[in-house]
């Protein structure tokens, strides 16, 4: 089996969120790019998980520039067979999907793996924008996946409980957490990294359709009201009179 | 100009399709409601109240297969010729709006917070921690309403109901069974939250934070490493990393607040915090906060609601 897991980049989640620029750009002065989490600890090892037990193999494919590499790189040490950079800015989520979408229809993936979201802009549109571009099915919010010849069995997320759904493949997945354990990549695979293949690919030609133009800060939350711990009755009369939420 | 409004009514009408078509009506245009789901007609018609001034509903999609919801949303915009189309960003929207976005090459806002200004929609970006303001380059714009952010409005009185063929084609997911734990509150939809961290020490530790939500009518949650270690189940975990919520009311006992946990319940409106140790950043983010030990006070806010509600 042919997987293809989608990798983005995002700040660490320790990362100060601040904006330059006169609001317009985030500042990444002093922030550590990582792995997005769900790419990583649900998508990817998932993906090995299936290589191991099945045989086949694992890329990985990011849209983005040449600083991506080093995040590619921490990818490739948890242990994927080579990886795939469309050499461009991610502008936005169609952008980026309609790139992958093309690269993958020409080289014939059964099985292409998504995060849930991306911890910097949570949009959730990257895994069915890429779905619609290759026509075949998506399933999103997969919390376990399994597969049985050119059968994929799958539990996602509903509101309330668990579906548990079964499809044909090729198709794509979003992952969610419960699918994976997160590895921790070893001193083996980090050395294995640094050769393994990463191949720059020419972006094909797609226009963004949306942009982020400017990024505010919520406002600053004003003083906690400490409570006695003896008296829950007070907080019950501040939570039904003052903040009015009961 | 007009707008169309996707929700799903496969279990009859939830809050957030309620939001979603107020959310529809405060745009400005005609509000038109596209539907898959078994609803009958008299409760589809009660749209009419928050702004609808049509419903039209595809039967023949059972479930929630998003290839067959893009392809009536598809249908439904051709005929109305929508220049919005309003989703709410729940599990299904995440699955079929992104569809409906290539299929018309229309631009997709996920994660809205705000009515446009001009072209530009206020999203959540960065799990909370920030806003973003995004630019549709297309005509036709594609809103995904984040849960919870708009309360729905009343007002109006029934609309007409149509059915529709919306050519929704083949279902290429094949639902093998459903389960849903009776009587849970779903907790992205809830309103109230009671959670609680590592501070509890054991899952055998749950009894009273499950009675203080029933008590209350709220949903529970609890911090990653409680969902890692097993004590509870995944769907619980909120913060960066697991479920984002907004609730009126979060309640959280036990957990530090950590930054990755605060990524998720920051846009809750009330935070209460239980933390035996008054340096726990959670503090800092709380809008009531108990110094104090969890076993003790937990149970007695139990007590307390208990008279509360009681007396009124
Ligand atoms: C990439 C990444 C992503 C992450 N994503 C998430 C996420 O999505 N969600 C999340 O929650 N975490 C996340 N984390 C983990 C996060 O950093 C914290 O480790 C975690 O939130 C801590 O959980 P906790 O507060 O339950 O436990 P602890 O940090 O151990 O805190 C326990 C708290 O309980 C208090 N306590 C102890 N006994 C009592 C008592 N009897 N009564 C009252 N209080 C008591 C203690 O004072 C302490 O503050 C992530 C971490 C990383 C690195």
């Amino acid at each position: 089996m042919k997987i293809l897991v989608c990798i983005s980049k995002s700040p660490d989640t320790t990362s100060k969120i601040a904006f330059t620029d006169g609001d317009t750009k985030f500042d990444e002065n002093g922030v550590q790019y990582i792995v997005n989490p769900y790419d990583e600890w649900y998508a990817l090892v998932r993906a090995l998980e299936l290589k191991e037990a099945g045989g086949g193999s694992v890329s990985i494919i990011t849209v983005g520039t040449a600083a991506d590499d080093a995040v590619i790189r921490k990818a490739l040490a948890i242990g994927a067979d080579e990886a795939v950079r469309i050499d461009a800015a991610p502008t936005d989520a169609y952008y980026t999907a309609m790139q992958i979408a093309e690269y993958a229809k020409s080289n014939g993936f059964d099985l292409v793996m998504t995060g849930k979201e991306t911890i910097n802009y949570n949009g959730s549109q990257v895994g069915g924008m890429i779905a619609e571009g290759m026509d075949v099915p998506f399933v999103s919010l997969a919390s376990r996946l399994e597969v049985n010849g050119s059968t994929a069995t799958l539990d996602t997320e509903i509101v309330g409980g668990i579906q548990t759904v079964e499809v044909s493949l090729p198709a794509v997945v979003s992952c969610a957490k419960g699918m994976a354990e997160q590895r921790i990549p070893n001193m083996r695979g980090i050395m294995a990294a640094r050769t393994k293949p990463l191949n720059v690919v020419a972006p094909a030609d797609i226009d963004a359709l949306t942009s982020f133009t400017s990024y505010a800060l919520p406002p600053a939350k004003s003083e906690c009201k400490m409570i006695d711990p003896e008296n829950m009755d007070e907080l019950v009369a501040l939570l039904h009179n003052e903040a009015k939420v009961i | 100009m007009s707008t169309l409004v996707y929700i799903n009514s496969n279990d009859g009408l939830a809050k957030n399709a309620l939001e979603a078509v107020t959310y529809g009506k405060k745009l400005g245009a005609d509000v038109t409601v596209v539907t898959t789901g078994g609803a009958d007609e008299s409760t589809l018609a009660s749209l009419g109240e928050y702004g609808a001034s049509k419903v039209m509903v595809d039967r023949s999609v059972t479930t929630n297969d998003p290839g067959q919801i893009a392809n009536v949303v598809k249908a439904a915009a051709d005929a109305t010729g929508a220049s919005t189309i309003v989703f709410s960003h729940d599990f299904i929207a995440k699955a079929a709006a992104p569809r409906v976005s290539v299929k018309l090459k229309a631009g997709l806002v996920s994660g809205a917070i705000g009515v446009p200004e001009g072209n530009k929609v206020k999203v959540n970006v960065f799990s909370g921690k920030a806003f973003g303001f995004v630019e549709v380059n297309t005509a036709t714009k594609i809103i995904s309403l984040l849960p919870n952010s708009f309360q729905p409005e009343a007002g109006g009185s029934a609309c007409g109901v149509e059915e529709f063929n919306g050519n929704a084609g083949e279902a290429a997911i094949k639902v093998i069974e459903t389960k849903k734990p009776e009587g849970d509150i779903p907790l992205p939809e809830a309103e109230l939250v009671v959670s609680a961290g590592r501070g509890l020490k054991g899952p055998e530790n749950w009894g009273m934070i499950e009675e203080l939500a029933s008590e209350l009518g709220a949903a529970t949650a609890c911090s990653r490493p409680v969902a890692d270690i097993g004590w509870r189940p995944h769907h619980e975990h909120v913060g960066q990393t697991g479920v984002a919520i907004r609730p009126n009311l979060y309640i959280a006992a036990g957990i530090s607040g950590a930054i990755q946990h605060l990524a998720g319940v920051n846009g809750s409106k009330v935070i209460v915090v239980v933390n035996t140790d008054a340096e726990a950043p959670f503090f800092k983010a709380a809008d009531y906060g108990i110094v104090g030990d969890a076993f003790e006070v937990i149970p007695r806010l139990t007590e307390a609601v208990k008279k509360f509600k009681a007396a009124n």
